[in-house]
């Protein structure tokens, strides 16, 4: 039995390692890990198909030559057939990661993004800088609009005290210039 | 009689071993090889459906290895059923996709390529339907899932190879967890034949059961395309060429559905995964359907579309019962011949509008009318409106939602309504841009839109191509005009789905109900 327990941990270890590399970005990676985690796969089937035993041939064998039991062949009949499987799809995904680098325009092989995708974002990404931009704009415009309202109502306001002043000099008596002039007539 | 049952498997593989050596010589002799050999499966499916209807599940024994031991393959009325239908949506594409090949004779698809490995996909399929145990199942799946990852990046352009990578990638690793799925199940139960393993899972405790329910209901969800799983497909389909688009998406993910089903009935038959399986259908239905509403490319819209309807196949599989069955298979096939259609149609606007983007579509259906005719009629029965096949499925997975009386039924059942109906907003959208809008209305009308605009309406349309999608247009309908039979077909399948005894006796003849 301890020589399953070794099976199901070095299935478990390639499994592990088959995962992290799938969560890679490159696409030789992605491929690597896919094979690995497949072996892993393939030891944990081995694992499950029981104790080590003898070849299960009973061909050539007397009867009750050999008591040992034998090993489960159907756990390796279906490796068998996912290895070849594997095997094929590794070729493919290799020669699809070799032209995905040769057609890409950088240097890696890592897997782009959706276009699709990447047109929804980048609109919406262009959209907020847009509108950011436009904010920022917008709030100098009024800063500055507010600074010149500012200046010409503190200038407004300096003349009239001017004048007000040039009246009180000219004119002591009388804070109203307008009701003065108006009186002055009648 | 029962020699029959491997043929719908060898003869695409034997034809595509021709193709492979034949090359890219005599064109003309095979694409007459690629049509024979797929009528050729439709009427080995023909007679493999009568004879499951009438005499019960058919059975061979692969190599005369008695059942556990060996490959059984198994035509059962669900099998049957399937198969026809497919190999008839098979057949039809294929005559689309010479039909293409004959008009682009300067810059055709590489028939060396696209032949075989078409012939291929239809013997994984074939393979995966007829399957009586897991182990046959997953080489099924490879088949197809092999030739679907050349058919995907046929041609190699930048947006294929990059849309391949996902759709490869993420197969692959729904093959992985169906291996390991497969490991944990021989562990367990000793043995892979579904028959014997729908004995066995009955002795084994309910935790072990659910661990293995759930592992095949991810690897089958991944590709079904269930809603948390869907988020490759909207993806990677569009930009295939359409035969192969429209066959993907009609044919691939109905097979993970037809994984759900057997699963749900012969392996698992307890319910334990009901309330996950319903919250996985509503979530497919609402968030495909609001994806296909901002879409603005008819192939991507369609593809969101597919997402939610496959929602409601897996309503009908969890509600489990013996009418929420017969709908579902119904739904199925309409769905299967449906998708496929309106796909074949979306390449024909292409062909005929120079792109399948609504912004630079417009007025098809004064150009095109046929075209309108022929996207009009599978929109509305995807949609659901009434005397079409999409209503009578539909129909009946409301109805077996309400009679299933739970509160989660009820809610799934409204939220079936309204995913009808924003589907048919979704398309009634694409018909008032595409087919209805003056093209002055467009947005962006300069002289060089214009120009481009002005190109294709010269195109003729090739008469297989149009020829073909009139064939499946009248496929759906004769779900509708023979929709008595057909339904009384689904509920068959149905009752023997929910009582597994006759397919297990069918399988293993000589132990009636004993473990081995």
């Amino acid at each position: 039995m301890s020589g399953t327990v070794v099976l199901a941990a070095a299935g478990g270890a390639l499994v592990a390692a088959g995962v992290a590399l799938v969560l890679e970005r490159s696409l030789s990676r992605l491929v690597v890990g896919m094979l690995v985690l497949g072996n892993g796969v393939n030891l944990l089937i081995l694992t499950g198909g029981g104790p080590a035993g003898r070849a299960p041939i009973l061909h050539g064998v007397p009867p009750g030559a050999d008591r040992r039991p034998m090993n489960d062949p159907v756990p390796q009949a279906m490796i068998l057939t996912a290895i070849v499987i594997a095997l094929g799809t590794a070729a493919f995904a290799l020669a699809i990661a070799y032209r995905s680098g040769r057609l890409g325009d950088s240097d890696d092989d890592d897997v782009r993004d959706d276009i699709e995708d990447r047109r929804v974002t980048r609109g919406r990404h262009e959209l907020r800088t847009q509108v950011r931009a436009r904010r920022r704009e917008f709030r100098e415009w009024s800063r500055e609009q507010r600074g010149q309202i500012r200046g010409a109502r503190r200038e407004l306001r300096a003349g009239i005290r001017a004048e007000r002043e040039r009246r009180a000099v000219d004119d002591p008596g009388d804070l109203d210039d307008g009701d003065d002039e108006s009186g002055s007539d009648r | 009689m029962n020699q029959l049952l491997p043929l719908p498997v060898l003869m695409p593989l034997l034809a595509a071993g021709v193709k492979i050596t034949l090359g890219p010589r005599h064109p003309g002799l095979q694409r007459v090889i690629s049509v024979t050999v797929l009528a050729a499966v439709l009427s080995v499916a023909v007679v493999l459906l009568v004879r499951a209807d009438r005499f019960g599940p058919q059975t061979v024994q692969v190599g005369a290895w008695p059942a556990p031991l060996g490959v059984t393959l198994v035509a059962d009325r669900l099998s049957a059923v399937m198969l026809t239908v497919s190999a008839a949506v098979t057949l039809c594409v294929m005559v689309y996709a010479i039909g293409q090949d004959v008009a682009d004779a300067d810059r055709r698809t590489p028939l060396s390529v696209f032949h075989p490995t078409y012939l291929l996909l239809v013997a994984g399929v074939a393979d995966a339907f007829l399957a009586g145990d897991l182990f046959n199942l997953f080489v099924g799946f490879e088949i197809m899932l092999m030739a679907s990852y050349v058919l995907i990046t046929l041609g190699g352009t930048a947006a294929r190879v990059r849309a391949g990578t996902t759709y490869i990638m993420v197969a692959l690793l729904s093959s992985m967890l169906f291996l390991i799925a497969i490991g944990v199940i021989y562990a367990a139960a000793g043995t892979v034949n579904m028959a014997q393993l729908a004995e066995r899972f009955q002795a084994l405790p309910s935790g072990i059961t659910l661990l293995a329910e759930l592992m095949l209901l991810t690897a089958f969800g991944i590709k079904a395309a269930v809603f948390p799983l869907s988020m490759w497909l909207p993806d990677s389909y569009p930009t295939a060429p359409a035969p192969v688009t429209a066959v993907f998406a009609g044919l691939l993910t109905k097979i993970g559905i037809y994984g759900f089903i057997r699963a749900e009935t012969l392996l698992f038959p307890g319910h334990a995964t009901r309330p996950l399986l319903l919250a996985a259908a509503l979530l497919s239905m609402v968030v495909g359907v609001l994806g296909a509403l901002v879409q603005v490319d008819i192939k991507r819209l369609l593809s969101f579309t597919l997402v939610s309807h496959i929602g409601y196949m897996i309503f009908g599989v969890a509600l489990g019962s013996a009418a929420a069955l017969a709908a579902t298979v119904f739904y199925v096939l309409h769905h299967i011949t449906i998708q496929t259609t309106l796909f074949l149609v979306a390449g024909l606007i292409e062909r005929r509008g120079g792109s399948t983007s609504l912004h630079r579509l417009g007025g098809l259906a004064r150009t095109a009318p046929l075209i309108g005719l022929l996207f009009f009629v599978p929109a509305m029965n995807l949609g659901g409106v009434p005397p079409l096949s999409g209503f009578l499925g539909k129909l009946g997975l409301l109805q077996a939602g309400l009679a299933d009386g739970g509160a989660f039924a009820d809610v799934l059942v409204v939220t079936a309504v309204g995913t009808s109906l924003l589907t048919l907003y979704a398309l009634v959208k694409v018909w008032n841009q595409a087919f209805w809008r003056v093209p002055a209305e467009m947005p962006g009308t300069s002289a060089e839109a214009e120009d481009e605009g002005a190109a294709p309406p010269s195109v003729r349309l090739p008469a297989a191509m149009v020829g073909a999608t009139v064939a499946l247009l009248a496929l759906s309908l004769a779900y509708t005009a023979a929709g008595g039979p057909l339904v009384s077909l689904t509920e068959r399948a149905a009752a023997e789905l929910l009582s597994p005894a006759g397919y297990i006796q069918a399988v293993r003849p000589q132990e009636p109900g004993g473990p081995s």
